[in-house]
């Protein structure tokens, strides 16, 4: 059966081979963030088939992903408020899931005196050189997946759809203390993981 | 003085709210003296860069550049 677009206009087939291109980067940009194959899925897809009907505004745009990802953001955005208002009254249940373990994780980077212990922070180098390495994302795909999902869910929002600390706490019915707390949780996650995984001695990293 | 454990809340913090000129000085008098703080400071700057990189899908975690 083909799709409804084929038949739009002769160049629509096209336009949506092009759209389709950029589809798996997508799709992992949705799983980083809704942590769900198949939510992440239908994000992808109706920014695509969004995109494809808006075609005519982003004709002779360079950049077509930045685009992309601008629309999946919003679509990612509706998800997670959906998904906030869902899980609302559990959610306060279960947030307490894998504090304590994090707190002590995070207490044993530091001495008595609450200054660095042996696991100091180093030197990561020149942040350009990183970011550019297919690699590293891997890492950061990975480390970015040992944070809870809680922690993970209000970090994607603030850092990745850019959201400030006020409309987290409004969506999801937290305090600012809260929030911080949970910025903090997932920062100090993901330096630890990448610390060890990509910029310790002895990675294969850098 | 603050410890490096309350500078690595302040420094987390920093990137979410605006910090207070005294919870700003005590911060800078810590990192004059503590490496270690600054490198933290510097991996906090670097999680938002890469964050940022990843907003505007310019990270490069697949073979289909484009």
């Amino acid at each position: 059966m083909s799709h409804p677009a084929n038949t739009a206009s002769p160049g629509a087939a096209d336009a949506l081979a092009a759209l389709e291109a950029h589809r798996s980067y997508l799709v992992r940009y949705a799983m980083l963030q809704l942590r769900d194959p198949v939510k992440a899925e239908d994000a992808v897809q109706e920014t695509l088939l969004a995109a494809l009907e808006n075609q005519a505004r982003f004709a002779g745009k360079s950049q077509v992903r930045t685009w992309l990802t601008g629309i999946l953001k919003h679509k990612i955005v509706d998800q997670l408020r959906a998904q906030s208002r869902e899980t609302a009254i559990s959610g306060l249940v279960a947030e307490g899931d894998g504090e304590d373990d994090d707190v002590a994780v995070f207490d044993a980077l530091f001495n008595g005196r609450d200054h660095w212990g042996d696991d100091r922070p180093s030197d990561w180098g020149d942040p350009e050189r990183t970011l550019e390495n297919k690699r590293f994302w891997e890492t950061f795909e990975m480390c970015s997946k040992l944070m809870s999902a809680q922690v993970a869910r209000v970090f994607m929002m603030r850092e990745v759809l850019g959201l400030s600390t006020e409309e987290i706490c409004k969506d999801l019915s937290i305090t600012p203390t809260n929030c911080w707390v949970m910025l903090y949780r997932a920062r100090m996650s993901l330096r630890m993981c990448l610390e060890k995984r990509w910029f310790g001695e002895g990675s294969k990293g850098k | 003085m603050l410890s490096c454990k309350e500078v690595t809340h302040l420094v987390s913090e920093s990137l979410d709210r605006k910090l207070s000129i005294s919870e700003r000085f005590r911060m800078q008098l810590h990192f004059r003296i503590c490496a270690y703080c600054r490198n933290f400071r510097r991996q906090m700057t670097f999680l938002r860069q890469a964050c940022r990189r990843l907003a505007e899908g310019k990270a490069p975690f697949d073979s289909d550049q484009g």
